[in-house]
């Protein structure tokens, strides 16, 4: 077993994961601390984009790193991650290009710009061009609608009141290593450096986050209201709140839940949460419904939690035959890894040790 | 176009648009001299039970689709209980036609965090969440900053303005899926799984977050409460009307001349509305509206005066939803607009239950196949049967919304859907605009 399990300073990553460990346990270790002492489980979005970052895509290895960070299983991680759009199954581009097609874009002329950046590119919904260089996708409603219709690029408002000219003359600029410059949205940046942000890192860049002023349509109704001199009446920011009772008391006190501590790589004791033992479709399912541990009242509990049997027989069946998981796919060990491939590597080893 | 008439003009409302028109108002120097954290101070002196008052007194209802008092919600936490509370912040704007809280979080993310943090004094919250849709990269790269600035002044963190009371903020950016913006999908979501809804009861109140008591609101009610701080909740009253309080974002698109968001007192009807945008654009007349996104029931030109709000649209059949109006003319088809709905309902579906995954797969190919020129009459029946056996039968409003095009469209506009089977409208789906279809 010894070349089977790669380490990453003392934290146990299985070989698939090991490389993106080597990457991404660090911000992936941020991550956790975000969410609360237990509900880690909470920065499973934010690590799957971050997987992004690393592979363009959410890949075999990604799933296994996730899993094992949070201590779940791969089939719980995987999912999730073939749920939602923005997790992409293919390595894309470095531009991924949106164009929205839902009702009123499309009948304002989305769905001809779309058609033209299918003809022009050679790629159909979620391919990309041949020198890598753009993911063309159409989006269901991007938000904007008094812009209609939308292009994005990595997000970001890029083309509004897009026609294919325009949509074609943009996409062309990018296929010439420019960076046309959004619409509303911020400079762009490559769709790996966006998925960074989407994992919940703020964006460094120079002057990003300045960038992109409100368009007319966004500002029309308030600057009607300002050219005209319309403004709400009797607005006093003084008025007082009515008070029944005293600011302070003990009832005004949250209950707070515990933060866990921010983990450092060098500190031992990382890595992935303490499991207790339990399996981790049974960790889920008591951490989401926390009355799912109580045992059923009046009957005798077995070390396994389900109800002691009643008569002998019943209990001599009960012990030959382990109960069946609802959802944990069979043949999975606590770490996610199947048990045929542990099966094989035995055999590659020398055989079943039964047959010694 | 047309210049909208003073008695029109004066229905406008600036309050969460206003700082909009300040460039800088997404920084915390900028925000801070436009009155801002000064609702936060003040609510920290008096006891969050008042606060809930307050927001009761204002008549405060949800602006994320549904209208439910903000203050009832506040008060279902129960407190006392010994568990953690949790605020989360539904900002995963995505319906069809809506485009109000993402300028807000671009333009003036600080209003959200200072929402933020005194909804989640009210009712008890150490921790809150906003869940931004993953699409919205500028609007969260907006309010990272804001939550960033907002630390570094002491307005969030431990022991904010010296009161004693501690607050984390994150904000957590989804990854693509329309259901999320329903609030028990958006909670399994953020817990880390697939985003699908939960069977109530128990309500986010009693259960939500991690199993704990949760206030779910919408971005555009929690970035109202700072206003209603400050001026108090007789001044929210007087805009807006008896039960629907307060000034609201409306999104208007379409074939009007100057699409965009008008922030109004509730109860304006269409009319000013498109009045307020320069009127229709030219060339095209009204046909069809939806009052507030695609998941609301369409409404015709016979409807330009409805009231628009929560009563007014009640009563004509239809949900104020988000207020988004999308706005189609004479030269737009609606059995066409709504089979590009369709496809939207059926890739957004999330498949847990089968009269929603089921029935939206088959509608669109129905629609397809009137689309396409060979609809039989039959078709409508079984369009209808579908969308009756999808609505209510499902655990979230995705089918319901699902549903209601198909059968207003059925109800206002079934000859346009004949004119298509008879063969009096040419095809308009072709083996090419299909390559759009999923």
């Amino acid at each position: 077993m010894s070349d089977a399990v790669k380490t990453v300073d003392d934290m146990e990553f299985s070989p698939a994961a090991a490389p993106l460990a080597e990457k991404l346990l660090d911000p992936a270790l941020e991550i956790l601390a975000r969410y609360p002492l237990g509900r880690q489980r909470s920065a499973l979005l934010p690590l799957l984009h971050l997987v992004q970052t690393a592979e363009g895509q959410v890949s075999p290895a990604g799933v296994a790193f996730c899993a094992e960070v949070l201590g779940i299983n791969k089939a719980q991680v995987g999912a999730v991650a073939t749920f939602y759009t923005m997790y992409k199954r293919r390595p894309a581009g470095e531009y991924l290009v949106s164009v929205c097609t839902n009702t009123l874009c499309n009948v304002m002329g989305g769905q001809e710009v779309y058609d033209q950046l299918v003809e022009h590119l050679g790629v159909g919904h979620d391919e990309t061009t041949a020198d890598g260089k753009i993911t063309l996708e159409h989006a269901e409603c991007l938000a904007a609608c008094d812009y209609a219709p939308v292009v994005t690029v990595n997000y970001d408002f890029t083309v509004d009141e897009a026609t294919p000219e325009a949509a074609v003359g943009m996409v062309e600029k990018l296929r010439a290593g420019e960076r046309p410059t959004p619409s509303r949205g911020a400079r762009l940046c490559t769709l790996r450096e966006t998925q960074w942000q989407l994992a919940g890192y703020a964006d460094d860049r120079d002057g990003a986050v300045a960038d992109g002023v409100a368009g007319a349509p966004t500002l029309r109704g308030v600057t009607l209201a300002q050219e005209h001199g319309v403004a709400v009446a009797d607005f006093n920011p003084d008025t007082p709140i009515a008070t029944t009772k005293p600011a302070r008391d003990e009832s005004a006190k949250p209950v707070k839940d515990a933060s866990p501590a921010r983990r450092k790589r060098a500190e031992p004791g990382r890595g992935a949460p303490a499991t207790g033992g339990k399996d981790p479709q049974v960790r889920t399912a008591e951490e989401r419904h926390p009355n799912a541990a109580t045992p059923a009242r009046g009957n005798p509990v077995t070390s396994s939690g389900r109800p002691a049997p009643t008569n002998p027989a019943e209990a001599e069946g009960m012990a030959g035959n382990a109960p069946a998981g609802d959802a944990k796919p069979a043949g999975d060990t606590e770490r996610g890894e199947s048990i045929v491939s542990e099966a094989s590597a035995a055999q590659e080893r020398g055989g079943p040790e039964e047959k010694k | 176009m047309t210049q909208p008439r003073r008695e029109v003009l004066q229905k406008l409302t600036p309050v969460l648009t206003k700082r909009w028109l300040s460039p800088d108002a997404w920084k915390i120097d900028t925000y801070e001299r436009l009155d801002g954290y000064s609702a936060l101070r003040k609510a920290l002196d008096v006891h969050p039970d008042d606060l809930i008052q307050l927001v009761k007194d204002s008549g405060l209802r949800g602006r994320g689709g549904a209208g439910f008092p903000t203050g009832l919600k506040w008060n279902f936490i129960p407190q006392g209980d010994g568990k953690p509370h949790y605020l989360v912040i539904n900002a995963d704007e995505g319906e069809p036609g809506t485009c109000k809280d993402l300028p807000l979080m671009t333009y003036d993310p600080h209003s959200l965090v200072e929402g933020a943090i005194i909804a989640s004094y009210a009712i008890r919250a150490s921790r809150a969440f906003i869940y931004i849709r993953g699409e919205a990269v500028h609007a969260a790269r907006r309010l990272r900053y804001a939550v960033r600035e907002a630390y570094a002044k002491g307005y969030l963190g431990e022991n904010i303005l010296g009161s004693g009371f501690d607050l984390d903020l994150v904000v957590h950016s989804g990854a693509g899926a329309y259901i999320c913006g329903e609030e028990t999908a958006l909670l399994d979501s953020l817990e880390g799984f697939r985003g699908q809804p939960r069977l109530r009861p128990p309500f986010p109140a009693v259960a939500g977050l991690y199993a704990s008591p949760t206030v779910v609101n919408n971005v555009g009610t929690i970035a109202s409460v700072p206003y209603i701080v400050l001026g108090g909740a007789d001044w929210w009253k007087s805009m807006g009307t008896e039960k629907s309080s307060g000034p609201m974002i409306y999104s208007l698109s379409g074939r009007i001349a100057n699409p965009g968001q008008y922030e109004c007192g509730l109860g304006i009807t269409l009319r000013e509305l498109i009045e307020l945008a320069g009127g229709m654009k030219p060339g095209h007349s009204l046909k069809f509206w939806t009052p507030g996104g695609s998941s609301t029931p369409l409404l015709t030109a016979e409807h330009i005066d409805t009231p628009m709000d929560f009563e007014g649209v009640a009563a004509a059949g239809s949900i104020l939803g988000t207020t988004a109006m999308q706005i189609f003319s004479d030269q737009d088809c609606p059995v066409y607009a709504t089979w590009r709905w369709l496809e939207f309902y059926h890739h957004e579906s999330c498949g847990k239950c089968t009269p929603c995954r089921e029935g939206n797969y088959w509608m669109v190919r129905t629609y397809r196949r009137i689309l396409s020129g060979e609809g039989t009459p039959a078709d409508l029946d079984t369009l209808q049967d579908t969308a009756d056996n999808i609505f209510g039968r499902s655990f979230c409003g995705l089918g319901d919304g699902a549903a209601t095009p198909v059968v207003s469209t059925l109800k206002w506009f079934r000859q346009d859907y004949l004119d298509y089977i008879e063969g009096r409208t040419a095809p308009r789906l072709s083996a090419k605009a299909l390559v759009g279809a999923h």
